[in-house]
């Protein structure tokens, strides 16, 4: 049996984080869900007998707290970067409750909806305003929760510059829902 | 760059770069092995399992229902034990039941056997293998994935029962039928377990397609650049894709949907009297629902017919034991006709009152892809052309596909001619035409994946006796049942009719349906031939070795029954693609992947002695490795 040297070297395909990498196709996912809601509503416009309506004001303050947790978040990205822990607790936590604040604030403008006698029965035009936003408010539920994984896990200091996957996940889904709902905000508003 | 010192005589190449431990076997106990496993073969085997007892229900439905067109003077009396209410007094078929009967039948084969089954089975067990991964990107969600399927199942299951029976608007459940509950019994209670049981498909499907298209693209082992991927791996790979942008389209349709039938909002429903009785509903439009409806259903056909396409790729490449011609027009063709599939759903609405201009526009998408199509049926024919074909029954399977996917293939160009539709749109001809090309070729698909991955599977062979029985009695039925269908439904004959017997035209058909009628009888039978050879092989049949196909691909490098981790050493590292079959020159006919071309100077082409040399860096003379 005789010893011999093979020089042929079996390269190393292109990989990334499976983890990370299902996340974005989970985000392909749900825009893929929230593009066909959208064209839905452009269809339906589009044949008519549409009740025109003023959006709520509302959205307008809960759009600037979405933005608003959207820079809370980065902020805890870098702190967890440069290994900040309290100052990661801190942000998420400010964060989270920006998150809930606009799911309070998206739950009132539905009362001013409702006040402006636009129900969730009634014109398609209506029914697609609270389709769309509601839809948007449970994936940030489900934002709200993964914001709450990160800071448990920030309390057990699992999360510093060496352990970044958690929170970059975090914050990529976050950004995400955030682009969203700007995307549906202006989305609703220039289609009236 | 890396150097290997190996010895000889020992088969593995291998390389571990996977830093998580798999390479110990996992004893757990019965439910973490069998139910709630995590492993990828386990989770393929409980989709497979779940597929076939859905097939054997799915197929009975259809026999039910062909009895009434096939002998409409029958008397079912004889079936009340099983269907109870849903035989008349008279001992005819009620005609709702048979609406839900039609409906059941299409929503369990396309998504539950189809999809799920086939999708579910062979994306699970082939990709880690084929790729050489341990396991799946996240064998949790891939667990997830079953279980949610199964739950799906049970629901589904348990709508069969109801009072007053599943769904019965049709696979396509439009509304407004199937928005109001007044409007017929298959619209109540049976609908909306319908609407939640595929909400939980849905969930299962995006689950399971994530993870495949993660795994694919991030855990192949060294050397498994993608230009050497099976082409199986290439189309579920595709599949997974064309799945995650599609399936949420559904999901959408299915919540609009959900709120009009429930909430009592407009999305679909509009101007609509029930018993002289005007709906409050307006505003709705039930096109739109049909757009979102065909935005799925369209890529749903392929999401059907891909992986059945991946299969008998490699299946018709190892049994002719010639490399598949066209590697890359293959994949060309595959993401070409993945592409297309999405913009051409309005083919199944030329008869809704679209803009003539709008259909010639999904006309002419429509007709081209034709010709990714026809590329697959060249590449498929020239692979087999002066081939050393080996006959398994897994290659006549495949080569079955073949040939339904282009008798039903060829009918497509004529229902997308938007003109022609007109005539044939809602008649047979469109239940021949996708029959054929989807329900046929891709249910032969999974045929031919069964028998040739059974060894891999369950480590034993399938009797080929059995086999061919199966597949000619299988072969032969298919076209009785599908072919005559095309007359019937160039004459006019509608689908979805309970009864024709009334209509003067139709009443010359009578001998034709008694013709498709027996013939889908034997075809079902036959099947049972399968289930037999199947179960008992399972327990019984002959032991096979790590290789009996003498195949190329990196699974048959795993033991003959792989643990959980699939390879119990290192996972083997890859160089070279995986059509090496019959190489001039080389000692066998087919070189597997692991093989490196260092080790086969008998049968390198110039450029893979280039391969070599390069990386020999410097002038040192090639070693050659003396068997
Ligand atoms: C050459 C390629 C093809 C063309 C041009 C084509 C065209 C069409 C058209 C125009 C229709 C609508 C007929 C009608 O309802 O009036 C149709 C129906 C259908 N096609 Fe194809 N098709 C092709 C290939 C396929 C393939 C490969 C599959 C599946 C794997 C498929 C599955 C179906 C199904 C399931 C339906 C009927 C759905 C229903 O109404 O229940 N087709 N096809
Ligand atoms: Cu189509």
């Amino acid at each position: 049996m005789a010893e011999i040297k093979i020089i042929e070297e079996a390269k190393k395909p292109l990989a990334m984080n499976p983890r990370k990498f299902a996340l974005w196709l989970f985000i392909v996912s749900v825009c893929m869900i929230f593009a066909s809601l959208t064209s839905a509503y452009i269809v339906r416009q589009a044949e008519g007998n549409w009740f025109v309506f003023q959006l709520p004001g509302l959205f307008t303050t809960t759009t600037v707290m979405i933005l608003l947790s959207s820079f809370t978040m980065h902020w805890a990205y870098v702190s967890a970067k440069k290994n900040n822990v309290e100052m990661v607790k801190t942000a998420l936590v400010i964060t989270a409750i920006l998150g809930f604040g606009f799911l309070v604030g998206q739950f009132l403008a539905w009362g001013k909806l409702v006040e402006q006698n636009v129900h969730f029965v009634g014109n398609p035009s209506g029914s697609f305003v609270y389709v769309l936003s509601g839809l948007h408010g449970l994936h940030i539920v489900s934002g709200v929760v993964v914001l709450i994984v990160a800071l448990v896990a920030a309390f057990r200091m699992q999360i510093h510059s060496k352990n970044m996957n958690l929170i970059e996940m975090c914050a990529t889904y976050w950004h995400f829902l955030d682009v969203l709902w700007l995307y549906l905000f202006l989305f609703m508003l220039f289609n009236r | 760059m890396a150097t290997t010192d190996i010895h000889v005589n020992t088969a593995t190449h291998a390389h571990d770069d996977h830093s998580h431990d798999h390479g110990h076997e996992h004893h757990g106990n019965f439910w973490t092995n069998y139910i709630f496993s995590e492993d990828h073969k386990v989770i393929a085997k409980q989709f497979l399992i779940t597929g076939i007892f859905w097939a054997l229900i799915g197929g009975t439905l259809s026999v039910i229902f062909r009895l009434q067109l096939g002998f409409p003077d029958m008397n079912l009396e004889w079936l009340r034990p099983v269907l109870g209410g849903w035989i008349t007094p008279e001992g005819k078929l009620d005609p709702e039941f048979y609406l839900a009967l039609v409906t059941m039948h299409g929503t369990i084969m396309v998504f539950f056997v189809l999809t799920a089954g086939l999708s579910g089975t062979f994306s699970n067990f082939l990709i880690p293998l084929q790729i050489g991964a341990r396991d799946m990107a996240s064998g949790f969600m891939n667990m997830l994935s079953y279980w949610f399927f199964f739950v799906s199942s049970v629901i589904m299951f348990v709508s069969l029962f109801l009072q007053d029976g599943p769904a019965g608007g049709g696979w396509t459940i439009y509304p407004p039928l199937s928005a109001l509950p007044q409007a017929i019994k298959g619209s109540g209670l049976g609908m909306t377990l319908w609407l939640v049981s595929m909400a939980l498909f849905i969930a299962s499907s995006l689950l399971g397609g994530i993870n495949y298209i993660s795994t694919i693209i991030n855990i192949r082992t060294k050397g498994m650049s993608f230009t050497r991927m099976p082409l199986t791996v290439w189309a579920f790979f595709f599949t997974a894709i064309i799945g995650l942008l599609s399936f949420p389209v559904l999901f959408s349709a299915a919540l609009l949907l959900i709120f009009d039938r429930s909430f009592g909002t407009s999305f679909f429903l509009s101007d609509i009297y029930i018993g002289g009785e005007a709906l409050p509903n307006v505003g709705g439009s039930p096109i739109l629902f049909q757009h979102l409806f065909w935005f799925l259903g369209h890529p749903e056909v392929y999401i059907v017919l891909l992986p059945a396409l991946g299969l008998s790729s490699e299946i018709i490449a190892t049994n002719a034991r010639k490399p598949i011609f066209g590697y890359k027009a293959m994949i060309g063709s595959m993401l070409f006709i993945g592409i297309l599939s999405f913009i051409v759903w309005a083919h199944h609405m030329f008869v809704t009152g679209m803009n003539p201009f709008l259909g010639s526009v999904f006309m002419l998408l429509t007709l081209i892809i034709a010709v990714p199509s026809a590329v697959k049926i060249f590449n498929y024919v020239t692979t087999l052309w002066q081939g050393n074909i080996k006959f398994t029954p897994a290659m006549l399977f495949s080569i079955g596909l073949v040939s339904f996917f282009l008798t039903g293939g060829i009918t497509g160009i004529f229902l997308g001619n938007s003109a022609i539709d007109i005539q044939l749109h809602d008649t047979y001809f469109v239940v021949a035409h996708f029959h054929l090309v989807m329900g046929s070729a891709s249910f032969f698909g999974m045929m031919a994946g069964v028998y040739h991955w059974f060894p891999k599977m369950f480590g034993r062979m399938m009797d080929n006796r059995l086999g061919y029985i199966h597949f000619w009695l299988t072969f032969v039925g298919v076209y009785l049942v599908f072919f005559p269908m095309h007359y019937i439904g160039i004459a006019g004959f509608p689908r979805r009719y309970y009864s024709w017997t009334n209509f003067e035209t139709f009443s010359g058909f009578a001998d034709l349906n008694m013709l498709v009628s027996g013939a889908a009888v034997i075809t079902l039978t036959a099947q049972l031939i399968f289930i037999f050879n199947f179960f008992y092989s399972m327990w019984r049949g002959r032991v096979a070795n790590a290789n009996p196909w003498k195949s190329n691909t990196l699974e048959w490098t795993t033991p003959v029954n792989p643990g959980h981790g699939n390879w119990p050493g290192e996972i083997p590292n890859v160089y070279r693609w995986p059509y090496d079959y019959s190489k001039p020159g080389a000692k066998e006919d087919y070189i597997p992947q692991h093989i490196p071309y260092s080790e086969t100077p008998e049968s390198n082409l110039p450029h893979e002695n280039e391969l070599i040399k390069l990386e020999s860096s410097g002038n040192d003379p090639i070693v050659v490795a003396k068997h």
